[in-house]
């Protein structure tokens, strides 16, 4: 099993929801979050006092799947979040040892 | 200006003169229509400051100091509210000497509702109570706008103390020198009476008499500097004492180095625009009288403010690249202090010139002046209040010439406008803008001082990070 962490433009979260239903996958974690990548920040200025925001506001979405089933969910999720701008966000992947389903017991794969 | 009809003038001139008109001793009336007027715009002021001036100041803090902000406006309406009607009135606006009045009137002592206040016209009165209400309205919105100088740093104690000693101290003196003066029966009245002096004594004895009505007015006024609706008075004041305030309680922790963006611009502009709308009482109501002077001043209100908005805006959009909200509502509020003296003087083509002036002048200040001096003015108090105050001040003094539009300054001896001096009347009004940015910038130095002594001005680094609602309120604005 794996956690497939994925941070995205916050507007793209809907798209990126109705992906990853198409291919089978029924849960998601939602985390608002703020972070700067290649992207930078920008500039606000109120009556002349500048200030360089850089960190700007993502999602960060966070989705327990199967081993076999990463890479569906890595392309659903690049084919719905990509824009091709920059700051379009990253995705990482991450060993999932173990998991459990509070209501039933179940566990790992049966969990998911 | 309160004004006790001046019976005593009256009578000393009717014995002196044989032809005295009987009818210039009417009683003066008071009119519904013009008391209507100035309930209303009473009302319009307090909505000035609350919930405008509060909201526009709020807005522009950080979210965690947004309840100490509205507090200490509120605090200061009400405590204000108070002593105006147990001295300041009495203080402000009786006569006793050229810098400040007596206690005649202390506990609003002999006022009734049949007591009558003077306008600006002869034999128009209106009840004395109204103006009571309506100069207290001022009284509380000038230490109000103080409060954004030291936003976000100042003690709640300090801000308690300093607020009655600054109106007790700085305002009523302030007030008394520019507005209080005998009113326009009295010198009328005395002007006949000297016209109609028979032989050489009586001459002599009615010119005494109407030389000593004109001298029972305050100290600015008999300058001759003008000042329709307070921009010395309120604007000029605030300003100075707030610069002084922010450069002695220090800049905030961090300030130049961390984010201080307002925490909701929404508010402000909810603000702003309360404060445009509760300004057509401040500088219409200042009329005194439903007039057309009224009607000068409300559109003069209009235009100025839309033309300072326009003119911040642009500059802005031209210099940095976008047209912001923060910079439109300032400039609307800085023509609106621009217009407050020159409301029922200037005309109107001459307002748009006075907004589009102030805009430019006060972001100039807002930004690059304060910058390079580098003072935390946190809320610009001194770039809007105190330099939007010496434009509006100064331009009143251009704008007022019949020659530019203006209204010319009436002289009620002569009973008709008096020919305009531009030197003269520059000088008066500069008379006015230095007397009270000395008077409220060395008076202020000293009452922080004292208050510093007594409670301390200012909150630890701790209380300071944590912000102020929480720690001197106990409350949070936003549970979300």
């Amino acid at each position: 099993m794996k956690i497939v962490m994925a941070i995205i433009k916050p507007f793209k979260l809907e798209e990126v929801r109705d992906a990853l239903t198409a291919i089978g996958v029924h849960g998601l974690t939602v985390t608002e979050v703020k972070g700067y990548g290649r992207q930078k920040g920008h500039t606000e200025i109120y009556r002349g006092a500048e200030y360089a925001v850089s960190f700007l506001p993502k999602i960060k979405i966070e989705v327990a799947v199967a081993s076999d089933q990463v890479d569906k969910t890595i392309d659903a999720i690049t084919s719905a979040a990509k824009t091709g701008q920059i700051g379009d966000g990253k995705i990482f992947v991450i060993n999932l040892d173990h998991a459990v389903r509070i209501r039933t017991g179940e566990a790992d794969a049966a969990a998911l | 200006m309160t004004f006790k009809r001046p019976y005593s003038a009256g009578l000393a001139a009717f014995a002196v003169g044989l032809f005295a008109a009987t009818a210039a001793y009417a009683e003066p009336t008071v009119n519904k229509g013009d008391n209507a007027w100035m309930l209303t715009s009473t009302v319009l002021v307090l909505l000035m400051t609350i919930p405008g001036l509060a909201l526009f100041y709020g807005g522009l803090v950080r979210s965690k100091n947004m309840l100490s902000v509205l507090m200490q406006v509120f605090y200061t309406v009400c405590i204000v509210v108070l002593l105006w009607t147990l001295y300041g009135y009495s203080l402000a606006f009786t006569g006793g000497s050229d810098f400040i009045g007596g206690f005649s009137k202390a506990f609003l002592m002999g006022v009734t509702t049949d007591s009558k206040a003077a306008t600006f016209s002869v034999d128009a009165n209106i009840t004395e109570l109204i103006y009571i209400c309506f100069q207290m309205t001022f009284a509380a919105i000038t230490p109000a706008l103080i409060v954004g100088a030291f936003a976000e740093r100042m003690k709640f104690a300090a801000v308690a103390l300093f607020v009655p000693l600054w109106v007790t101290l700085i305002y009523l003196p302030i007030a008394h020198m520019v507005w209080y003066w005998p009113g326009p029966d009295a010198i009328t009245d005395a002007a006949k009476a000297l016209a109609a002096a028979a032989d050489g004594a009586a001459k002599t004895a009615a010119q005494a008499k109407l030389d000593e009505i004109n001298a029972d007015a305050g100290w600015i006024f008999k300058k001759g500097a003008i000042d329709f609706a307070g921009g010395t008075v309120v604007h000029i004041n605030a300003g100075i004492a707030g610069l002084v305030g922010a450069l002695l309680i220090g800049k905030r922790v961090g300030y130049g180095k961390e984010l201080m963006a307002p925490h909701s611009l929404t508010m402000s502009m909810i603000g702003a625009s309360l404060l445009w709308v509760g300004w057509f009482g401040f500088n219409a109501g200042s009329n005194l009288e439903a007039s057309g002077g009224a009607a000068l001043a409300m559109t003069n209100s209009f235009v100025a403010t839309a033309a300072a908005a326009m003119a911040w805006m642009f500059a802005e959009w031209i210099v940095k690249g976008h047209p912001s909200v923060l910079g439109a509502l300032s400039g609307a509020v800085a023509g609106l202090v621009a217009v407050t003296p020159a409301a029922g003087y200037s005309g109107p083509m001459g307002a748009i010139v006075l907004g589009l002036v102030v805009g430019v002048v006060c972001l100039f200040f807002c930004t690059v002046v304060k910058n390079a001096l580098g003072y935390d003015d946190s809320l610009d108090v001194f770039g809007v209040h105190c330099i939007g105050g010496i434009v509006g001040a100064l331009g009143t003094g251009i704008l007022v010439n019949p020659a530019l539009g203006g209204t010319g300054v009436m002289d009620y001896a002569i009973g008709k406008v008096a020919d305009y001096d531009f030197v003269a009347q520059m000088t008066s009004q500069f008379w006015g803008v230095c007397t009270t940015l000395v008077w409220s910038g060395v008076g202020s130095a000293i009452l922080y001082k004292v208050v510093d002594v007594i409670v301390g001005l200012r909150v630890n680094v701790e209380t300071e990070r944590e912000g102020l609602d929480v720690t001197e309120h106990t409350e949070r604005a936003y549970n979300m």
